[in-house]
């Protein structure tokens, strides 16, 4: 199936999408990679708000390229980062703010599907290095927060049209295509140890 | 003694070159495997990537925003004199070409996390010298992407276990990547030496064009090997399932200790970004990689 869906998306269209749907999405999105999950975790654990209400949103694990245009900012290229290396937060951060989709490429793992299932949340994957395609879904930079990051660790504040096609590969009930993947490679394995004769387990 | 501003204009050039337009023998491995795909899923992803790669070049922009960790070749002929200031002029073209193409700043201390913002840093631009026969002074620059540049491996194999210990450990750190480096990949292997050494050839390989084989025939029969049995595996594009994990492997070795067998394994994303020229002792320049 394919979808278009607004930010905020809410949880009702959230739980229709299966692994293997396409979605695009239009709307206010944001980029946080390692230290915006930090910050943002950080804060909260202390009752302080975040720049951005994320209820519905969509988080994109991404770190572009921009450029200064007009007083503003331009993005460049925008492709996503490896999302496992979020798998350190991302459930917790769920919880906390409750996204509708977190994008990135990779998958994640299994505490994030669990934290999935629990809030109504799904993963969806971006071709990894299809930046300048992804870069010409944003329409505007809306802002950046937390600058002093870094330009890739900051959250730019994105306005995106039909940003996609991102692919539902784990949705909200308890369906991970990357763990599908692997079940197939962990079955071939002892195929590809014979191909090279490789004896020991 | 080479003209600092060249060097410097050259590597503003190099990192354009490289962060815009891929080798064209990536290109049309890339555009290969498109052709050997069957599912859906691995097609539009490829399909995406072909997409992607046309767009940076119309645009004129990089065609991953991770325009990784910058790094050098190169490689000094004996006879092209001295490279007072190149490093320097470098460095120069370094932070440039950030500012002008422009480049995601991705150098940060490893401790405090601190971005330096123009790329450079401690031992960053890293610069790796050779020395060869010849008039010219040759430079690759090889941007690195953090995502596949993560997916590293490096084991002391116990010499006992011969050609399948190696096997072994080049494979299972591809399966245990899966998805992560963004298949298809290029791997490189290093073999012998000193642990340090194996990484570098390992690395070093991955300046190897696309379907070229090690020289030595025992070697290229590895490398033929090994990237059959990668692209059994079904990780696939973006490790989202397929028949192309890897576009090649290219293995290198050394003699190393009678005790050791260090095996170093170092991996490549699709976007396998190089772009290489040359300065002569006259002055002049000629690009090598990209067509002009």
């Amino acid at each position: 199936m394919e979808y278009r869906l607004r930010i905020p998306i809410p949880e009702s269209d959230v739980r229709k999408l299966k692994i293997g749907d396409i979605v695009y999405v239009t709307g206010t999105m944001v980029t946080a990679r390692d230290q915006a999950h930090r910050r943002a975790l950080a804060l909260h654990k202390e009752g302080k708000p975040i720049p951005i209400d994320l209820r519905g949103g969509v988080v994109f694990h991404c770190g572009p390229v921009v450029k200064k245009k007009d007083g503003g900012w331009e993005i460049v290229a925008a492709g996503p980062t490896t999302s496992t290396r979020m798998e350190l937060f991302q459930a917790e951060f769920i919880e906390a703010f409750r996204p509708s989709i977190i994008v990135g490429k990779g998958g994640m793992g299994p505490r994030t599907a669990e934290a999935m299932k629990k809030f109504g949340a799904v993963y969806c994957d971006f071709t990894g290095g299809a930046a300048v395609l992804a870069a010409k879904a944003v329409e505007r930079v809306r802002g950046v927060e937390w600058f002093e990051l870094g330009i890739p660790e900051a959250m730019w504040i994105l306005e995106v049209k039909d940003f996609g096609p991102l692919l539902v590969t784990i949705d909200s009930h308890g369906n991970s295509h990357h763990a599908n993947v692997a079940k197939i490679v962990e079955e071939n394995r002892p195929k590809i140890y014979s191909m090279l004769g490789i004896t020991s387990k | 003694m080479v003209d600092a501003k060249l060097v410097e204009d050259l590597a503003v050039d190099l990192l354009r070159l490289a962060a815009i337009e891929l080798p064209s023998d990536v290109k049309g491995a890339l555009e290969k495997a498109r052709g050997q795909e069957s599912s859906d899923i691995a097609k539009a992803n490829l399909d995406a990537i072909l997409e992607n790669i046309r767009l940076a070049e119309s645009m004129k922009r990089p065609v991953c925003q991770d325009t990784g960790l910058i790094v050098f070749f190169l490689n000094v002929g004996h006879d092209f004199g001295s490279v007072k200031g190149v490093p320097e002029a470098i460095a120069k073209g370094t932070k440039r070409a950030t500012e002008e193409i422009p480049l995601r700043p991705n150098a940060v201390h490893p401790i405090t996390r601190k971005n330096s913002g123009d790329n450079t840093g401690a031992y960053v631009p890293i610069l790796n010298w050779s020395y060869v026969e010849g008039d010219y002074l040759e430079i690759t620059a090889f941007p690195k992407g953090g995502g596949s540049e993560n997916m590293t491996f490096f084991s002391m194999v116990k010499p006992g276990e011969g050609i399948a210990g190696i096997k072994k450990f080049v494979i299972d750190s591809v399966i245990s990547s899966g998805g992560q480096p963004c298949p298809p990949t290029i791997i490189g292997v290093g073999i012998g030496g000193t642990a340090d050494l194996a990484m570098k050839l390992a690395k070093k390989c991955l300046l190897r064009p696309i379907g070229q084989r090690h020289s030595d025939p025992e070697i290229a029969k590895l490398e033929e090997e090994l990237l059959k049995a990668i692209n059994s595996t079904g990780i696939g594009p973006m490790g989202l399932g397929g028949n192309i994990t890897s576009l090649d492997v290219h293995v290198d070795y050394a003699h190393c200790h009678t005790a050791s067998l260090p095996v170093a394994v170092n991996t490549q994303c699709w976007a396998a970004r190089r772009a290489t020229a040359r300065i002569y002792k006259d002055g002049s320049v000629e690009i090598l990689s990209h067509r002009r």
